[in-house]
C-alpha cells in the first residue's frame, strides 16, 4: 500500500529549501558519469532537466515522441514567464508570488513547494537571459513587463506573444550542446509505453520506436517523467495533437499515485469550436485581457440576432453592452484568474446572451484602439491579430474577436513529495506531469515557471539525494529479468489492440469520450452527471475494446497505432477523472460543483473536508481504485474565500 | 466566421511505403469538407475515408497544429505550406481553396530531408546542426542578473525576429540547391545580436556551417525562395549576416 510521505524540510517556509540544499546528499563529480538518468519528454521541465543533468555529468537519456525535442508542446505557450524580480518597482516580491499562487490555486497547493517555485522564479529569467532568450525590452535596454491574471503588480516576462517557444528553444540549445558533447542521447520519435520496476524501485523504461515499431528496454538508475498533462482526454484541447496521458497512466498502473485529477483548467480566452472535423482549440493569450474587453450583449434579443446574422457585434451600442467581468469583479476586471473568467462566460452563454452558436462572447478591442491607438495594440498583440484572422477571416482591428472556454491545462499528475518523487522510488516527475503546485487553478504564465523551475533548479539537485545511494546499483541487463517480462507485456498489450480488428477508426471513440468528458465532467460538475458520465465511459470502454479498427501492422510506422494506445489509455483514465470529481464535494479553482456555490454563484470550498490532496492509488483492473489523503496545512497564509471583487 | 458553402475536392497524395520505396500519387475524392476547416482537418477526414475503407491512412507529420512547434510540411500545389503567405499547413485554412479544385500534396522533398513514410521526412539533420554550435555555453546556475547588460530594443526585437524560426525546413524544401542557409543564419543571427552570444559568435558560425555542408545541404545562391515560402517570414538579410560572421571567423583563423 502506498503511503504519503511530502518529505517537506524542517524550518520556516523562507528558509526550507537553502536548509534542504545544506544537508541533502551530493554525488561526487567522478562518480556522476556512472550513474545513467532517463528523461521522458524534452519539453520546458524534461528538456531543461536533461540538459542541466548531463551538464552535471550525469548519463542521461532523454526521449520524446516528437522528431525533435524542439516540438515539445511547451513551445505553444504564448503570453509569458512569471518571476518575482520586483523590476517594475510596483510591491512584488517572492512571498506575494508564492501568496497570489497558493490563492489563485484556490488554496489547495502545498505551501513548501510554492514558496520554492517563487524562491527560484528569479533564477530562471537571469537563466534564459543568459542562453540568449530575445525576452521584450525596453528603450533603457532593460527587461519589460506585463501584467496576467490573478496579479496586481507586472511580474511577467516575455518574448512576443511566442514565449513558450523562446523558452523552449533556450533550453533546446542547452540540450543539443550536451547532445554533442554525448552526456545525453537523444530518442526522438521514441514512445514510452511502461516503466520497469524491480524490487520495489522504478529502473528503467520500455519504448516503442515510431518508425520501426521496435520495442526496446532500457536502464537508468532514476526515471523522471515530463510527459505534461493529459487535457486530451477531452478531444478538443488547446494541447497538441500527441499530447496524451499514457506515460503518466502506466506510471499509475505501476503503482505510483495519481493526485487531484479532477483539477482541469478551462481557458476562457480561446477561439470558439466551428465544426464536427475540428481536430484542435486554438488559445488566444490571456495577455489579450490586459487591453481587451470581455462583453456580451445586454439584451437576449440582441444575443439572438448576432447569432442569426441580422445583427453585427458593431451594432450594440455600449450602453446595450454587458461587460459581465467588470460589472461582477470591479477590483480585477478583465483580469480575474483563468477559472473565474471561463464560469462567468460559461454563466452568460448559459443563459441565452451568447453569440456564435450560442457558445461565444466578445473581447473587443476597439477601446483599447481608441485609447491607445492601432499601431500601439498592433505592437502589443500584433501576431496574436494575425493568427486570429488567419483561422476565422475576421479582423479583430474591425471587429471583436470572439472566445469560449476550452480545455487547457492539467492541474493534477502524479503525486510527487518536495523532492518530486513519486510513490514509486527511483521516479519522478515534472512539469504539468505532476500535480504539485498550482493547486486546483494555475495562474496565467506560471505553467512555464514551474517547467523550468524542476528542470533546472529543482530536480538537479533533489535527484542526487537519491543517486547518493544508488552509486553501487549495477547497470542491469534489459534482455533478461524483468526487463525481458515489461517488454512482453507490452507487445502483448499492442497485439490485443491490433488484434480487435473492428470498425470504428480510433479518432471516431476518441471524439465520442471528448463529448461525455465535456457535458458530464466539464465545467459545471453534479452529482447525477459524475456518475451516469462515469458508466457511459465504462460502457464506450467496451466499445473501444470490441470496434477499434487500427489498419496496417505493429512493427512499422503507424499512427493509428500510436493513437490507439493513448486514447485506450484516456478512457481509463478519463473515469478517474470523473471519479475524483465526484468524491470531492466542493467547488475549488477547475473544479466547479454546480451543489457548491455562493449565492453569487462563486465556487464554494469545503475547507473542513476537503483540504487536503486527494492521490489514487490503482488497485487493479474493474477494481475501485483507494484514495489516499494528504492533508495540507497552511501556515503561511490564511485560509479565505477567494475575492477577486 | 462567414457561413460558406462546403467543398468537393480531388486530392492527389504522395504515397511512398518506406526510404528505399518508389512513390506515387494517389486520388482521392473529398465531398462536403467545411471552408472553416485546416487543411490537416480535410487531411483527417481523407485518413478516416482511407480507414473506413480499410485502407492505410497517409502518414503526415503535425502536432500543436497552432503554426509554432513546426512539425507540420507538406508541398500543396507546389508551395511549402501551401498558397497563403506567413501561415503553417495548419493555419492554412480550406477557404483558400475552390469547391472542385484539384489539390497536389507532396512531400519536403530534398537530399537533406530523406522520405521517412509518404508525407514524413526526416529531418534530424536540423538537430545535429544544432548540437554543432547553436547554443551560448553556459551551464545552469552562476549566471548574472538578467538586467546586468542591458541590450538596446532594436536588437532585441532583431534577435527575437531571427529567433522565430520553427525548424520545419520550408526554406531547404523551397530552395533549388537545398541549402539550410535560412535556418542556420537565424539561429547564428539570434546569438550574434546578443552580448551574450557575442563570445562564441565565431565559432558557432564556423561550427555551425561546417556541419551544414558535412550534412549534404547545398549553397546559397541568393534567390530569396526561402524568405518568400518561410511561414514565420525569417529575413534573407539574416543570411547576408551569417556570411559576415563566417568571413570575420574566418580571418581571424
Amino acid at each position: 500500500m502506498a503511503t504519503l510521505d511530502s518529505r517537506i524540510p524542517e524550518g520556516h517556509l523562507f528558509e526550507k529549501w537553502s536548509n534542504y540544499k545544506a544537508h541533502q546528499k551530493l554525488v561526487n563529480p567522478a562518480n556522476k558519469r556512472k550513474l545513467d538518468v532517463i528523461v521522458v519528454g524534452s519539453g520546458l521541465a524534461g528538456g531543461a532537466a536533461a540538459a542541466s543533468l548531463g551538464e552535471l555529468g550525469f548519463n542521461v537519456k532523454c526521449f520524446c515522441y516528437q522528431d525533435s525535442p524542439r516540438r515539445a508542446h511547451s513551445i505553444a505557450a504564448q503570453g509569458g514567464i512569471n518571476a518575482a524580480k520586483n523590476y517594475q518597482n510596483d510591491g512584488d516580491s517572492v512571498y506575494r508570488l508564492f501568496y497570489d499562487t497558493i490563492k489563485g490555486g484556490d488554496y489547495r497547493a502545498r505551501e513548501a513547494n510554492v514558496y520554492r517555485l517563487a524562491e527560484v522564479s528569479n533564477n530562471i529569467i537571469d537563466q534564459c537571459v543568459a542562453q540568449g532568450v530575445p525576452f521584450a525590452r525596453d528603450y533603457g535596454g532593460l527587461l519589460a513587463n506585463r501584467s496576467f491574471g490573478g496579479a496586481q503588480v507586472s511580474r511577467t516576462f516575455y518574448a512576443k506573444g511566442q514565449t513558450g517557444q523562446q523558452l523552449l528553444l533556450g533550453a533546446y540549445s542547452a540540450l543539443s550542446r550536451q547532445i554533442g558533447k554525448g552526456t545525453v542521447t537523444m530518442y526522438p520519435r521514441t514512445e514510452m509505453m511502461d516503466i520497469v520496476v524491480v524490487d520495489g524501485k522504478c529502473r528503467g523504461i520500455v519504448t516503442r520506436n515510431l518508425i520501426t515499431g521496435e520495442i526496446d528496454a532500457h536502464f537508468g538508475h532514476a526515471v523522471i517523467l515530463a510527459t505534461g498533462g493529459y487535457g486530451n482526454v477531452f478531444f478538443l484541447s488547446t494541447n497538441a495533437m500527441g499530447s496524451n496521458g499514457s506515460a503518466a497512466w502506466k506510471a499509475y498502473k505501476k503503482g505510483a499515485c495519481f493526485a487531484n485529477p479532477c483539477y482541469i483548467q478551462i481557458h476562457p480566452t480561446c477561439i470558439p469550436v466551428h465544426g464536427e472535423f475540428q481536430s484542435k482549440l486554438t488559445l488566444m493569450s490571456e495577455s489579450l485581457r490586459n487591453d481587451g474587453r470581455i462583453w456580451a450583449p445586454k439584451k437576449a434579443e440582441d444575443a439572438e440576432a448576432i447569432r442569426n446574422g441580422k445583427k453585427k457585434a458593431q451594432d450594440i451600442p455600449d450602453e446595450d453592452r454587458d461587460f459581465y467581468l467588470e460589472r461582477r469583479y470591479p477590483a480585477f476586471g478583465n483580469l480575474v484568474p483563468r477559472d473565474v473568467a471561463s464560469r462567468a462566460a460559461k454563466e452568460r452563454c448559459d443563459h441565452g446572451f451568447g453569440v456564435e452558436n450560442g457558445g461565444a462572447v466578445f473581447l473587443d478591442f476597439k477601446y483599447a484602439i481608441e485609447r491607445l491607438g492601432k499601431d500601439v495594440v498592433e505592437a502589443r498583440y500584433g501576431n496574436l491579430f494575425q493568427m486570429y484572422e488567419k483561422i476565422t477571416n475576421d479582423n479583430p482591428y474591425e471587429t471583436p474577436m470572439k472566445i469560449y472556454p476550452a480545455i487547457h491545462y492539467t492541474m493534477g499528475g502524479i503525486w510527487v513529495d518536495y523532492e518530486l518523487q513519486t510513490t514509486i522510488p527511483g521516479l519522478f516527475a515534472a512539469g504539468e506531469a505532476n500535480f504539485s503546485d498550482h493547486g486546483a487553478n494555475r495562474l496565467g504564465a506560471s505553467a512555464l515557471m514551474q517547467g523550468l523551475s524542476d528542470g533546472y533548479f529543482v530536480l538537479p539537485y533533489t535527484i542526487q539525494n537519491y543517486l547518493a545511494d544508488e552509486l553501487h546499483t549495477p547497470r542491469m541487463d534489459t534482455n533478461s529479468g524483468e526487463f525481458a517480462k515489461v517488454k512482453e507485456d507490452v507487445k502483448a498489450h499492442i497485439e490485443k489492440l491490433m488484434n480487435v480488428k473492428g470498425t470504428e477508426s480510433v479518432d471516431s471513440i476518441h471524439k465520442k469520450l471528448g463529448h461525455i468528458m465535456w457535458e458530464h465532467v466539464g465545467m459545471g460538475r453534479t452529482k447525477e452527471g459524475l456518475q451516469e458520465g462515469i458508466k457511459m465511459i465504462q460502457e464506450l470502454r467496451k466499445e473501444f475494446w470490441e470496434k477499434v479498427r487500427i489498419p496496417g501492422n505493429a512493427n512499422e510506422l503507424n499512427v493509428e497505432l500510436e493513437k490507439a494506445n493513448r486514447v485506450a489509455d484516456f478512457l481509463e483514465l478519463g473515469e478517474l477523472i470523473a471519479r475524483d470529481a465526484l468524491h470531492r464535494e466542493e467547488s475549488c479553482g477547475g473544479h466547479f460543483r454546480e451543489e457548491y456555490q455562493t449565492e453569487e454563484g462563486e465556487a464554494l470550498r469545503q475547507d473542513d473536508k476537503f483540504a487536503y490532496v486527494g492521490a489514487w492509488e490503482y488497485k487493479g483492473e474493474d477494481v475501485e481504485p483507494e484514495l489516499h489523503k494528504e492533508e495540507l496545512k497552511f501556515e503561511y497564509c490564511e485560509l479565505k474565500q477567494r475575492n477577486y471583487k | 466566421m462567414s457561413e460558406v458553402q462546403n467543398l468537393n475536392l480531388t486530392v492527389k497524395v504522395w504515397r511512398q511505403k518506406g526510404p528505399k520505396e518508389q512513390g506515387h500519387f494517389e486520388t482521392n475524392e473529398l465531398k462536403g469538407i467545411s471552408p472553416n476547416s485546416s487543411f490537416l482537418e480535410m487531411m483527417d477526414v481523407l485518413n478516416e475515408q482511407l480507414i473506413n475503407e480499410g485502407k492505410e491512412p497517409v502518414a503526415f507529420d503535425h502536432d500543436c497544429r497552432e503554426g509554432i512547434c513546426g512539425m507540420c510540411s507538406l508541398y500543396i500545389n507546389g508551395h511549402a505550406h501551401g498558397p497563403d503567405d506567413h501561415v503553417t499547413t495548419c493555419q492554412l485554412h480550406m477557404r483558400k481553396f475552390k469547391d472542385g479544385d484539384t489539390i497536389t500534396v507532396e512531400p519536403w522533398r530534398s537530399a537533406g530531408f530523406p522520405v521517412i513514410k509518404d508525407l514524413m521526412v526526416d529531418r534530424s539533420a536540423y538537430d545535429k546542426i544544432m548540437a554543432a554550435g547553436g547554443f551560448i555555453s553556459v551551464n545552469t546556475g552562476g549566471v548574472p542578473d538578467g538586467n546586468a547588460i542591458p541590450i538596446p530594443k532594436k536588437d532585441a526585437d532583431e534577435a527575437m525576429d531571427a529567433a522565430s524560426c520553427i525548424g520545419c525546413g520550408a526554406c531547404v524544401a523551397t530552395c533549388k540547391n537545398g541549402s539550410a542557409m535560412l535556418f542556420v543564419s537565424a539561429k547564428v543571427s539570434q546569438l550574434a545580436l546578443l552580448p551574450q552570444g557575442r563570445v562564441e559568435a565565431a565559432r558557432r558560425a564556423k561550427a555551425m556551417v561546417a556541419k551544414m555542408d558535412e550534412l549534404g545541404f547545398g549553397n546559397c545562391t541568393n534567390t530569396g525562395a526561402c524568405e518568400a515560402e518561410c511561414p514565420k517570414g525569417v529575413s534573407i538579410s539574416n543570411i547576408a549576416r551569417l556570411n559576415r560572421e563566417f568571413l570575420c571567423a574566418k580571418f581571424q583563423d
